[in-house]
């Protein structure tokens, strides 16, 4: 609180001169809400320059005390897969044909193939209208900053039936809490060990090796390492990979033909485990089970070299495409100082002078300019399936991300002559109303477009809208360069 | 820097748009280079395998695909070593020695994450991050004549590291409905969009190469589809994206390169052999890659390169399938392709032989074997050569041969 208090009379200065200045302050607040939000909504955007930008960041920060609208909670409450556990969820959607003693039929099977796409289109229709309607917009961008550093893919064996799952128990409640939960939350989840292959990895010649199941895969104790916590460049070696793969084995599922119903879906197997003593990144772990996966993770979560990666991360996706590199070490310095509190890292953040110089800096994802788009717009959201479908021929269908990489988040990444002809496509069929997403045309008010972007856009913008027919208006503000950039 | 560069190069070469440009480039071949990244490492030791080596039928209890003559066995290519059977659609190619394999290639950087190994492939620079532009970029700055929008062009919505850079590239989806109209090809709309996106930064020029790519595409595929048998549903996948990609190529002679990711490599379990996940992507890609050797004339004049960031351990591991190794096989295709041979110094599979005792080793530095395109094919000089792949090992006399010359 008091960090904010002393550094924002600097910031001012930095980056909006004169103080008394209605048409740049409501840069800054459309800034702010560019980068904590899916960009400014009329409402939102009045909100923020009663409260000031200040205390809109500290609520932010604190998202459970903000009421959610009441239309996101009851549609939210409608979407009935988002409250199940995954040992429920495997039960009433996963595959029927491996269980003991029944063999169910191809009619059987089919309904069950389409069954469970409804876990895909709940999580989907969740996300989308979170994104839109809360009011807790800072959480909605972390989970999409947070699902992708930790990406699952639903194509990948039963993720498709954990998809909604995983976003909803292993990364929403952690976004903002820290680092370490975050890490074992993901690794516990069968939706991370079936994506990443953990839940087979084997000590050969163990009790439990068999079958499909006869020795090490390294893919997950790769990737933990590279993306989720130490980055390529983290100071580890081939022998620690493995290492780690070892000190992993067991952590798996159980099996879909357990004769009692499971408790957990994500389990230890000690039958599968290697016990031999084992260093790893330089420590010696006791050989204990489960616990030395544990510690391990911590170990990792710990890492010098975790907080400047996440660090980077945070400061790319919130700041620039090429994160000063003095940020990133105050970042990382608070990062260790609080043991990975990813809420104090942000609010080191959003006080930086580096943040509130990079107004318009970055380049918006197809997901970011979609959800804008729709936001600024101000229109009624019924049916997220368009939506879904822009997003998918920009490029970026949600939960469609193959790779555990996750989408990027960089210019680099997303600007190309397509992509700008398609932005401007869907910019031009949502403003006209001919983008169904409730059940009337609802034209967009060029007007209502204007009072939010009226300070910021460029002059060379506002001419052309002016220049043009009424009725184009809207589509030209939203498909111009301006609101290509957050 | 990056950025300022960009701009400048654009205020140097500006865009020619608009009908006259496209008279300009149509009808003007050339000598093309199609590059297929099969993004995920694909198993080499699967696609070109080493049937003699009995190492490989001893580690690979269950992903071994059998030697020739067997039943579900490879398809015999030299002797010693076999192809995938899902990959049947390519062996007219071979007999007619328009497809070659170099073996035991790869990067000399040793990394196994895939994400640096990919970038080291698309900026041709291994060990150096820092490289920011494609070499396929880097290629079409070295290209001789007037540079029109489709000149180069990526097959998907964005456009890869590996074609980016200063030049411009344009990027088609090429699916099924690639030329469906939009909003912006009314008039009233786009004439609206032109003056909005006048100015000469960079969105302003992705706008504009956009516009232009889209007139040319929904051209060649409009024509496409009036002389195609009507009735039939759109291919779908990268055999339809292929198939459309030719039709474009023979309209627009003068697109000089195209690249197209395909993922799904990533065979950590159940790999398969003869038949299951691995054969169930490489069957699409074959077919697809044959559906470009049917471009007609164009064909004659074009290289296909096929290549992945590393091959797999050579070990099978404990799910049946296979880890992040170092050595793979580059496949190349074209008229222009002096094959029916597999290329490289096969290193062995015996533990001495194996990249730190688990992956098949790499004799052939990936850049060697384009540089026989660069310079052959594309007719690159040394000091292009250097522009494009700077420090990259000369290939052997033997590997010079690749290209007809």
């Amino acid at each position: 609180m008091t960090g904010l208090l002393l550094v924002f009379p600097a910031v001012f200065v930095i980056a909006a001169a004169p103080l008394s200045s209605p048409v740049l302050s409501g840069s800054a607040a459309v800034h702010v809400l560019d980068r904590l939000a899916f960009g400014p909504t009329l409402e939102e955007l009045r909100r923020i320059k009663t409260i000031g930008e200040e205390r809109y960041i500290s609520e932010q920060l604190d998202p459970d005390q903000i009421p959610e609208p009441i239309e996101l909670r009851w549609r939210v409450a409608q979407l009935d897969t988002l409250k199940l556990n995954p040992v429920q969820l495997r039960q009433l959607y996963g595959p029927v044909r491996n269980l003991r003693g029944f063999k169910p039929n191809p009619e059987l099977e089919k309904a069950q193939r389409e069954r469970v796409r409804l876990i895909l289109r709940d999580a989907s229709e969740a996300r989308v209208l979170r994104a839109v309607l809360s009011a807790r917009q800072l959480q909605e961008v972390l989970v999409d900053f947070w699902f992708n550093h930790f990406n699952i893919f639903s194509g990948k064996g039963l993720d498709d039936v954990w998809i909604g799952s995983y976003e909803q128990q292993a990364i929403r409640p952690f976004v903002l809490g820290r680092f370490r939960d975050l890490l074992f939350a993901t690794t516990k989840h069968p939706a991370m060990l079936v994506y990443l292959d953990n839940a087979l990895s084997t000590a050969p010649g163990s009790r439990g090796a068999r079958g499909r199941q006869k020795g090490l895969n390294e893919n997950f104790a790769r990737e933990v390492m590279e993306l989720h916590t130490l980055g390529a460049d983290g100071g580890y070696t081939q022998e620690d990979v493995v290492t780690l793969a070892r000190v992993l084995t067991g952590w798996g599922i159980n099996p879909p033909d357990a004769r009692a119903l499971p408790e957990h879906a994500a389990v230890f197997d000690g039958a599968r485990h290697d016990y031999s003593p084992k260093v790893f990144l330089g420590h010696s772990l006791e050989s204990r089970g489960k616990a030395e996966g544990e510690e391990a993770l911590d170990i990792l979560a710990r890492s010098p070299a975790t907080a400047r990666h996440i660090s980077f991360k945070l400061t790319q996706y919130f700041v620039a495409d090429e994160p000063p590199p003095a940020l990133v070490e105050r970042l990382a310095t608070r990062f260790l100082e609080t043991d990975g509190n990813i809420r104090e890292v942000l609010r080191t953040l959003f006080n930086s002078g580096e943040f509130w110089n990079s107004k318009g800096d970055k380049y918006k994802t197809p997901y970011e300019f979609v959800i804008s788009a729709v936001r600024a717009a101000g229109v009624a959201v019924g049916n997220v399936r368009p939506l879904l479908g822009a997003m998918d021929q920009l490029g970026m269908p949600l939960f469609g991300c193959l790779t555990p990489d996750g989408y990027k988040n960089t210019q680099e990444a997303w600007l190309g002559p397509d992509a700008t002809t398609r932005r401007i496509s869907f910019a031009a069929g949502l403003s006209r109303g001919d983008i169904k997403l409730a059940g009337t045309a609802q034209p967009i008010d060029a007007a209502r477009l204007e009072a939010i972007f009226g300070s910021t856009f460029s002059d060379n913008t506002w001419a052309a809208v002016k220049d043009a027919a009424k009725e184009l208006r809207a589509a030209l503000i939203l498909g111009s360069p301006d609101f290509m950039r957050r | 820097m990056y950025r300022r560069e960009f701009i400048k190069g654009a205020a140097i070469s500006p865009l020619c748009f608009g009908p006259e440009a496209w008279a300009a480039t149509s009808g003007e071949g050339g000598r093309r280079l199609i590059v297929v990244l099969l993004r995920g490492a694909v198993d080499g030791l699967s696609v070109v395998i080493p049937h003699a080596d009995k190492a490989y039928y001893q580690e690979r209890q269950s992903i071994a695909i059998a030697p020739p003559g067997q039943s579900d066995g490879a398809m015999p290519l030299d002797g010693k070593f076999g192809l995938h059977p899902a990959l049947a659609s390519l062996m007219p190619l071979w007999i007619e020695r328009k497809l070659a394999f170099i073996h035991a290639a790869g990067s000399p950087d040793s990394t196994r994450s895939h994400f640096d190994a990919q970038l080291y492939l698309e900026n041709g620079t291994p060990g150096q991050g820092m490289t920011r532009d494609g070499w396929m970029n880097r290629l079409l700055l070295t290209l001789p004549g007037r540079r029109g929008a489709t000149d180069a062009i990526s097959i998907g919505p964005t456009v890869p590291r590996i074609l980016a850079g200063k030049a411009p590239v344009a990027t088609l989806s090429l699916g099924p409905g690639g030329a469906r109209p939009l909003p912006i090809d009314r008039p009233e709309i786009g004439d609206a969009f032109d003056r909005l996106y006048s100015g000469n930064d960079e969105l302003a020029r992705s706008y504009r190469e956009g516009r232009v790519a889209r007139a040319q595409l929904i051209d060649a595929l409009g024509k496409e589809r009036q002389a195609a048998d009507n009735g039939s549903p759109p291919a779908t996948g990268f055999p339809g994206q292929a198939s459309r990609l030719a039709s474009l190529i023979r309209h627009q002679p003068g697109i000089r390169l195209a690249a197209i990711g395909l993922g799904g490599w990533d065979t950590h379990i159940n790999q398969g052999n003869h038949k299951g996940q691995l054969a169930d992507r490489l069957r699409p890609l074959g077919d697809g890659l044959a559906a470009l050797a049917r471009g007609g004339e164009a064909w004659r004049d074009t290289v296909v390169v096929v290549l992945s960031e590393f091959g797999r351990t050579f070990r099978e591991n404990g799910n049946r399938g296979t880890d992040h190794g170092h050595g793979n096989v580059i496949w190349m295709l074209g008229g222009a392709v002096n094959g029916g041979r597999v290329f490289g110094d096969w290193p062995g599979l015996a533990p001495a032989q194996l990249y730190q005792q688990r992956d098949l080793a790499v004799t052939t530095d990936f850049r060697s074997a384009l540089l026989v395109v660069l310079e052959r094919h594309m007719g690159l000089d040394d000091r292009q050569l250097e522009a494009v792949l700077p420090g990259a090992p000369p290939a052997t006399q033997d590997l010079s041969r690749l290209i007809a010359g």
